[in-house]
């Protein structure tokens, strides 16, 4: 009954925020405005242009993307059963952002301007390698609180690299970079959109069919072997879909923190259970809606300058992380 | 009943790492009768266990599941046997199911949902209980006494509900064999009653094969139907509890004094030193025994006497004592004995004498307690 609730609850607000992210802006529009081009009835003009070509894609970024942020960080901390996993956390972002400035210097010093395809496919390798490393530490070393410490460090072992490639680099274009690594949906198309799309659900839908072996795995990697688990492949199918998922969010929107870590923990709340058959599309729903607002506000709250997605969602995710941790602290003792 | 569930290993190595820590293993066990490892810290006993469960993968030799008994009429009574490697890991979770030490991660989960694990693999793609499934997982809670606790959170119930509902689990998994790996610590007396008081059960009524470690040895005693004993390179020795538990083997097992252990009672006994006694305690039947621990704790040393042989605190009186003077069972005390405890009390500095009647064959103890009064020994014994 609370799980039906939760889901009904989050649909509406799924809806009301796409609306209220459709209709706000420096460019307001009208409900009939917004109607027609909808429809189909207006294909020309500012509002269309404002509405189909920027606010649209841009929504069902935010949309897919913000679901996948949050599908991941659930991966993730199921994996490493650890509550502050996430792939901020891990150092994935900032793998990315590293393989993103190489290659832009890089390319940069041959007098070639990057298109944003080529931003995405090095963020991608970028989160990709960052992952991989994090992987091959977790061979090595079991307990996942180390893993954790091991992925923080990665991760400011990489800003560190970065911020040195910045300061030496004496290209003024490198403000690029600056901007992507802000964190933000701005400048989506519809190209872009329909890639992420295929991507975040296609990897979603095989972390769903995965939720009954998972199920065992958070009981412990020695029960669900008990009960049958391919413990090893589970652990590396995991380990993939949560990689792809926030390479795919990286690339295309760049870092954004916060999202990954608190969405979980804010489902498992509302649902009251930790079942992955519940919480994979509880995360995916709630990813969007977050991310969704975050965007709107982002956006909106210092129009026409737009703040980066990360600083609004380290201001409202953030105090949820603290609260869960010390809810939970309390809920043990 | 009919036995068709069995569990063997042969040549079985174990360890961590590729280090072979236990080699050579051969362990039998078949349904409804309790095999149990017994041995020191560290001998081994949760490595085979483990071996077992597959958390540890093994170092050679295999592990056998029991196919066919030979008990119908086309066997020809041979039986048949089936190599663990050979089956899926689907196959074996329906055959082996374990409740170890370490505590399953039960984050927002009610007793119920976690018994309800336990039907993995009999439940489909997505891992959606049917009815019958949640029959089953309400009758094993029925079973192991648990429903009271079946919507409480796992994180809330005490150790011995927790191991209850671990069991129901286990139960509900229907498995041919149970592992259970120290099934019985950090547990109060009621639940560890309780407890083995189950697996007998299940061993019985459910013919499972049980395999399990425990520390207790008194009650590892009472519960086993073939005790296997592990000293740390192999599997020392194995046989029913009366062979296993029969003179001092044991007591060398943990590497204890054999006095300070008593394999039929389970008893245990702290060991005094064996200085020159300074006081003499004249015993029987028990009373003397709270005077033993109490010289003890105070490390003051002190004989004992004259104790008949099969007294029952003769134990505790070799443990402590530095001397115990003793007599033949059920034979009034003879000269000699008496000669020795008075020889004793000359030694001592003083007398205490809890014991307050004295029987027929008892008359030396009585002359003893007169003897030490005249010498202005015995100490009055508070009343």
């Amino acid at each position: 009954m609370r799980r039906i609730i939760f889901f009904v609850a989050a649909a509406v607000a799924l809806a009301v925020l796409i609306l209220w992210n459709m209709w706000s802006g420096s460019h307001s529009m009208t409900g009939r405005e917004i109607w027609q081009v909808l429809t189909g009835q207006v294909t020309e003009g500012a509002g269309y242009q404002i509405l189909w070509n920027v606010r649209l894609p841009r929504i069902c970024a935010a949309f897919f993307l913000g679901g996948a942020l949050a599908v991941s960080g659930f991966l993730l901390q199921t994996f490493f059963g650890n509550p502050i996993a996430g792939p901020y956390v891990l150092g994935i972002s900032s793998g990315a952002k590293l393989v993103v400035a190489l290659t832009m210097i890089f390319f940069l010093g041959k007098g070639i301007h990057l298109k944003s395809y080529g931003l995405m496919a090095a963020a991608f390798v970028g989160s990709l390698m960052a992952m991989g490393f994090v992987l091959l530490v977790s061979l090595r070393v079991q307990k996942a609180s180390l893993l954790i410490v091991c992925g923080i460090m990665i991760g400011y072992v990489c800003s560190a690299v970065t911020d040195l490639l910045v300061t030496f680099a004496d290209d003024s274009n490198i403000v690029n970079l600056h901007n992507w690594s802000m964190g933000s949906f701005s400048g989506m198309q519809w190209a872009n959109v329909g890639f992420m799309a295929w991507m975040v659900i296609l990897t979603c839908v095989i972390t769903f069919l995965l939720s009954k072996p998972m199920g065992a795995y958070q009981l412990g990697e020695a029960y669900a072997r008990n009960v049958g688990v391919n413990v090893k492949a589970l652990r590396i199918a995991m380990i993939l879909l949560s990689s792809l998922l926030s390479a795919c969010v990286t690339a295309f929107a760049g870092p954004i923190s916060f999202v990954g870590i608190a969405v979980p923990h804010l489902v498992k709340l509302c649902t009251k259970t930790a079942k992955p058959l519940i919480l994979i599309p509880g995360c995916f729903l709630g990813g969007a809606v977050v991310t969704l607002f975050c965007d709107g506000i982002a956006r909106c709250a210092f129009a026409p300058t737009e703040v980066s997605i990360s600083s609004v969602t380290a201001v409202f995710l953030a105090p949820v992380v603290i609260v869960m941790m010390l809810r939970k602290k309390e809920a043990k003792s | 009943m009919e036995i068709k569930n069995g569990l063997k290993t042969e040549q079985l190595s174990v360890g961590y790492e590729k280090k072979v820590l236990l080699s050579g293993v051969e362990l039998e066990v078949r349904g409804g009768s309790v095999l149990t490892l017994i041995g020191p810290n560290g001998s081994g006993k949760s490595t085979i266990l483990k071996t077992l469960t597959r958390q540890l993968e093994s170092l050679g030799g295999r592990i056998l599941f029991l196919e066919k008994d030979g008990s119908a009429q086309t066997d020809a009574g041979k039986e048949t046997w089936r190599s663990m490697e050979e089956m899926t890991g689907a196959e074996i979770a329906k055959k082996l199911a374990m409740v170890m030490t370490q505590r399953p991660a039960a984050e927002l989960m009610t007793c119920r949902e976690m018994v309800a694990t336990g039907r993995y693999p009999y439940v489909g793609m997505l891992g959606i209980l049917g009815k019958e499934d949640w029959q089953k997982v309400d009758e094993a809670m029925h079973i192991m006494n648990a429903e009271e606790v079946a919507d409480q959170s796992f994180y809330a119930i005490s150790d011995g509900q927790r191991q209850r509902v671990m069991l129901a689990r286990a139960l509900c998994q229907e498995p041919k064999v149970l592992v259970l790996d120290e099934p019985t610590s950090y547990l109060d007396l009621r639940h560890k009653l309780d407890i083995l008081e189950s697996i007998r059960r299940l061993a019985k009524e459910k013919g499972i094969a049980v395999i399990t470690s425990l520390h207790e040895l008194d009650l590892a005693m009472k519960v086993s139907d073939w005790i296997a004993c592990v000293d740390g390179d192999r599997v020392a020795r194995q046989g029913t509890p009366e062979e296993i538990f029969s003179g001092d083997y044991v007591q060398k097992l943990y590497g204890v004094d054999p006095e300070c252990f008593n394999p039929m009672t389970g008893a245990l006994y702290l060991k005094a030193g064996k200085a020159q006694p300074k006081i003499f305690v004249i015993g029987g039947g028990g009373v003397g025994i709270p005077t033993y621990y109490k010289l003890l704790r105070e490390g003051i040393p002190f004989a004992a006497g004259i104790l008949f042989e099969n007294d029952l605190e003769m134990d505790a009186a070799r443990a402590c004592a530095s001397q115990v003077v003793s007599a033949e069972a059920f034979t009034p005390i003879d000269a000699k004995a008496l000669e020795r405890a008075r020889k004793l009390i000359d030694e001592c500095e003083t007398v205490i004498c809890p014991l307050k009647t004295f029987g027929p064959l008892n008359e030396a103890n009585k002359a003893l307690k007169e003897y030490a009064k005249n010498c202005g020994k015995l100490e009055n014994v508070v009343e």
